[in-house]
Formats: structure tokens, C-alpha cells, sequence
């Protein structure tokens, strides 16, 4: 596939736009990456609740009798093991181990729907239909999938008098079909925030519909819409990972500290081999968290240094505005990855004490468990 | 978005005012508005002496690092200490509180040189 050169939007652009939103091209879509300012934002859905719109998240469907066979084939984590009605993160490997992309899988009653980064949708749709055995069907839903989510501590507050009761109980990384503000819905309690909330999958012809439910919903409980930077810093508080930056075709899951969704035992998958090998002999290299002191940031490809010497390199940093104060991730020589290990930045020709820490960053989230 | 016409521009998004023999010297709406959040500046000592167009201190925000580039060449004359308690002042107010640097320029002419608001305002435009 060609990559496309025209840029597209969602179906809630306008209302960016009419927001303020500072809108930038995100993989290929006008994301509003701003709207009022990155902390404001951030703070928002720590302390409240906000509104990100999504929809240039990739949605395949999988049907037939094979499906979850084939999908335990692609990813790592254990697909079988799905109830209906549940959702699971994992990673999709290559053959090598390297990381094709990280994903969710939905189980539905009759089929599945991964849902995928919206960078990799087309490596990832060809990809998986070059595994596809005869009698699955892979379809891609994406341009008529609209994707909200609404997070924060005020989330199930604010949705309680348009959900369905039972989705107020669901238990996190589980989900339901219902009616949502006139539209049918997939309501899921999944996110990358660390808060407790929603991730809303519908028709894009009910966008309207949604979105001004959802204002009207949200306004008297002082919903704040929240742009592409500030769902950066808060997943990155929570030592979540961004594909592309801190996982990628180079990278292993099991560098990457996503062994826990690395099911080994389920049966062959794609990369198996590979991780079984990395897994016995041990890693060269691991994905570490680490907090600064003072107020200079860790930016991605910053080189790690200890002794004077190359150790790793950052893979993301930010200025944490829960914990006001420098945090980022990075892979290092495994010697180096210990927590408490006093690390390097460089930052330019300045080098930035840092210090390898456990994550979450940010441990005060109201996510379910 | 509108540009004060009681100072001077650069192409890298700085502004500078005169005040005596000084220039005041900071950055400007357009940069801060790129920029997001400001987090930290960080700025040379009083009395260290700048090249025109040299680095001369760093803006971090949330998301993205900036250099600071002199408008003019000249000696540190101030800089503003109550950025290191209130950073945000630069996204507050970039063309009042949120100042950066006094400087006094080697070559009292060299103010004249930098672009006016309309200069700079078209500068931006083309830039999109």
C-alpha cells in the first residue's frame, strides 16, 4: 500500500478547530495535539475528567472459526484465554521478535476487533493478512469507527445517566455493547491514562450524536477536551508504552519489561522462538524508567551514559506535571538497569543526573484493577 | 494572532525593547504558542558576553526544548530570577513579566536591524 499523502480528519474536527485546538498531522490525520495547555490538560483528567478524541486508532475485525487460533498465531499474549466481553493488550511480533506494533483485542460474541496504532495501520493490516488462514476473514473497519475516550476520577460520574448500569461495573480491560446517546456502542474500561473511564467505539454517522451528548454530559462536571500532548504525558507517567518510540521492529517485548504478556506456554506464535532463546539466555538491554532532579527534560534520543561511557539511549522523557519534575524511559545495558542506578543525560554537552526508577511514576491513578 | 509594535523581532522568535541603554530581550507569543507549557529557562550569568545568533540559554516546556538565541551581540546585564519560581510567566505574559535577559549591545545600531512586527508577522505567515 502507497502511503497516503492526503491528510485526513475526524469526524470531530470542527469541533476541534471551534475549541482552539492547535491541530498538527499525526500519522497522517489533523490531531488537535492542544487545546488550552498541556498541564491544564493533563491535570484535567487526573483530577476530572476529560474528553480525547481518538478515531485515528486503526479497527480490524476478525471473523470466522479460526479467529482465535490465527490471532494467538500473530500476537504474544494469550487470546484463548478471553472471555467474552474482555480486552487484552498485546504485542504483535515479527519473526525475529522485533515488535510490529502493540495492540488491543476485543472478544466479542461472534468475532473479534484489534485495535491498533493509528502509525501502523496499514504495516499492520497487511501484516496480519499475510497470516491469514482461509475460512478468518480480516476486515478493516477504521474509517467507519469513531473512538472517543473519556478519562478521569469523574468519568463513571459523568456517564452514569447515559450507560447502560452494568457498565458502570465493569472491571478494567472488560467491556459491553449499548446504547450510547442514540448511537450503538462498544463501551470498554480501557485507557492510557492510569484514571478510571472509557473508550467509546461507534459509527462514524453518529459522531454528532456523541459528541454533543457527551458535552452536554461532561460540562456541568467540568469536562476539559485534551489533545495528543497531554495523552503523551499521561501515559508516560504511567510507564506506558508510545510505538515508535519506546518499542519498536528493533525491539523485543521482553526488552521492552512486557514479559508479562508473553505467553510462552500457550503454543507457537509468530517471534516464539526467538523470545524463548532471548528469554534463556538473557538480555543485552532493557527498558528502564528514570526521574531527573532539577528541571532540564529527557528527550527521546538523548544518549544514557555511566562512567563516561554509552550505556543506552532515551526513548521518551517529558516534564511530569503530576509529579513536577523530569521522568523518562530508556534502554540501557542490563548492568545498568537495577533500580536506584545513578544514570546520565546528555542534553547537549550537559550531562543530567538521573536516577533508574520503579514505574508507575504516578501511583495515585483511579484506574480499576 | 497580533505582534507588539513596541519591539523588535528575529526570525528565531525572539523579541527585544529598548529601556535606556539596555534591550530587554524574551520570546515571543508565536514561540510560546509553539512551545506549550514552560517549564524551566535556563539563563547565563550576568556579565557573560554573547555573539549575535548564539545559543544563549534553554526554554524547556512539556513537550518540546528550545535554544535561546541572542537578537544582538552585547554583556548580560540581567536576567529575570523569577522565572526559575514561575516559569509559566513566559506563556503568561512573554512580552511583560515573562522577559528573559537585559542585554547591552556591543553596537547600539544593531537594535535598529531586527525586523519590525510587520516584518516578523509575515515571516510567520510564510512559515505556514
Amino acid at each position: 500500500m502507497e502511503p497516503s499523502t492526503v491528510v485526513r480528519r475526524t469526524p470531530f474536527y470542527d469541533y476541534h478547530r471551534d475549541a482552539g485546538a492547535r491541530l498538527v498531522d499525526f500519522a497522517g490525520f489533523e490531531m488537535p495535539v492542544r487545546y488550552t495547555g498541556d498541564v491544564r490538560e493533563h491535570l484535567a483528567v487526573r483530577n476530572g475528567v476529560g474528553l480525547f478524541d481518538i478515531t485515528h486508532m486503526g479497527e480490524f475485525e476478525v471473523r470466522g472459526e479460526g479467529a482465535q487460533a490465527y490471532l494467538d498465531q500473530v500476537v504474544t499474549n494469550h487470546v484463548g484465554g478471553l472471555a467474552v466481553g474482555q480486552a487484552l493488550y498485546s504485542p504483535m511480533c515479527r519473526p525475529d521478535g522485533g515488535i510490529v506494533d502493540d495492540l488491543l483485542v476485543y472478544r466479542y460474541a461472534d468475532h473479534y476487533m484489534v485495535v491498533v496504532n493509528a502509525s501502523n495501520m496499514a504495516k499492520d493490516f497487511a501484516w496480519m493478512e499475510s497470516q491469514c488462514p482461509t475460512g478468518v476473514t480480516l476486515g478493516d473497519r477504521s474509517a467507519e469507527t469513531a473512538l472517543l475516550a473519556i478519562q478521569g476520577p469523574k468519568a463513571a460520574e459523568m456517564l452514569r445517566p447515559h450507560v447502560p448500569a452494568e457498565a458502570l461495573e465493569l472491571g478494567y480491560y472488560r467491556f459491553m455493547t449499548g446504547t450510547l446517546f442514540g448511537a450503538p456502542a462498544t463501551i470498554s474500561r480501557t485507557g492510557y491514562t492510569g484514571e478510571d473511564g472509557f473508550e467509546l467505539y461507534f459509527d462514524v454517522k453518529y459522531a454528532q450524536a456523541v459528541w454533543k451528548g457527551v458535552m452536554a454530559a461532561g460540562t456541568p462536571l467540568g469536562l476539559e477536551l485534551i489533545g495528543l500532548g497531554a495523552r503523551d504525558t499521561l501515559r508516560l507517567e504511567m510507564g506506558y508504552m508510545l510505538y515508535g518510540n519506546d518499542i519498536d521492529d528493533v525491539t523485543t517485548p521482553l526488552e521492552a519489561g512486557l514479559g508479562w504478556t508473553v505467553k510462552l506456554q500457550k503454543g507457537d506464535f509468530t517471534g516464539r522462538d526467538v523470545l524463548v532463546k532471548q528469554k534463556a539466555e538473557g538480555l543485552k538491554k532493557k527498558l528502564v524508567g528514570f526521574t531527573l532532579e532539577g528541571r532540564r527534560v529527557p528527550r527521546h534520543g538523548m544518549a544514557i551514559h555511566v562512567g563516561g561511557k554509552v550505556v543506552g539511549v532515551v526513548t521518551s522523557g517529558t516534564f511530569s506535571p503530576s509529579l513536577e519534575r523530569p521522568i523518562g524511559m530508556g534502554y540501557v545495558e542490563v548492568a545498568h538497569a537495577a533500580t536506584g542506578t545513578a544514570l546520565e543525560i546528555m542534553a547537549g554537552g550537559t550531562a543530567l543526573p538521573a536516577r533508574v526508577t520503579a514505574r508507575p511514576f504516578y501511583t495515585r491513578g483511579s484506574h480499576k484493577s | 494572532m497580533a505582534y507588539p509594535d513596541d519591539v523588535r523581532y528575529t526570525q528565531e522568535h525572539e523579541w527585544a525593547r529598548q529601556e535606556g541603554d539596555l534591550l530587554v530581550i524574551g520570546i515571543t507569543n508565536y514561540a510560546t504558542d509553539q512551545l506549550g507549557d514552560v517549564v524551566f529557562v535556563e539563563l547565563p550569568e550576568v556579565g557573560k558576553v554573547v555573539e549575535v545568533g548564539k545559543t544563549f540559554g534553554v526554554v524547556e516546556a512539556v513537550k518540546t526544548v528550545s535554544d535561546l538565541y541572542a537578537p544582538v551581540a552585547g554583556t548580560i546585564a540581567e536576567v529575570n530570577g523569577a522565572l526559575g519560581d514561575n516559569p509559566a510567566l513566559v506563556n503568561q505574559e512573554p512580552y511583560g513579566d515573562g522577559w528573559m535577559i537585559k542585554l547591552r549591545p556591543s553596537d547600539p545600531n544593531a537594535f535598529a536591524k531586527l525586523l519590525s512586527n510587520s516584518d516578523y508577522e509575515k515571516l510567520v505567515e510564510e512559515s505556514h
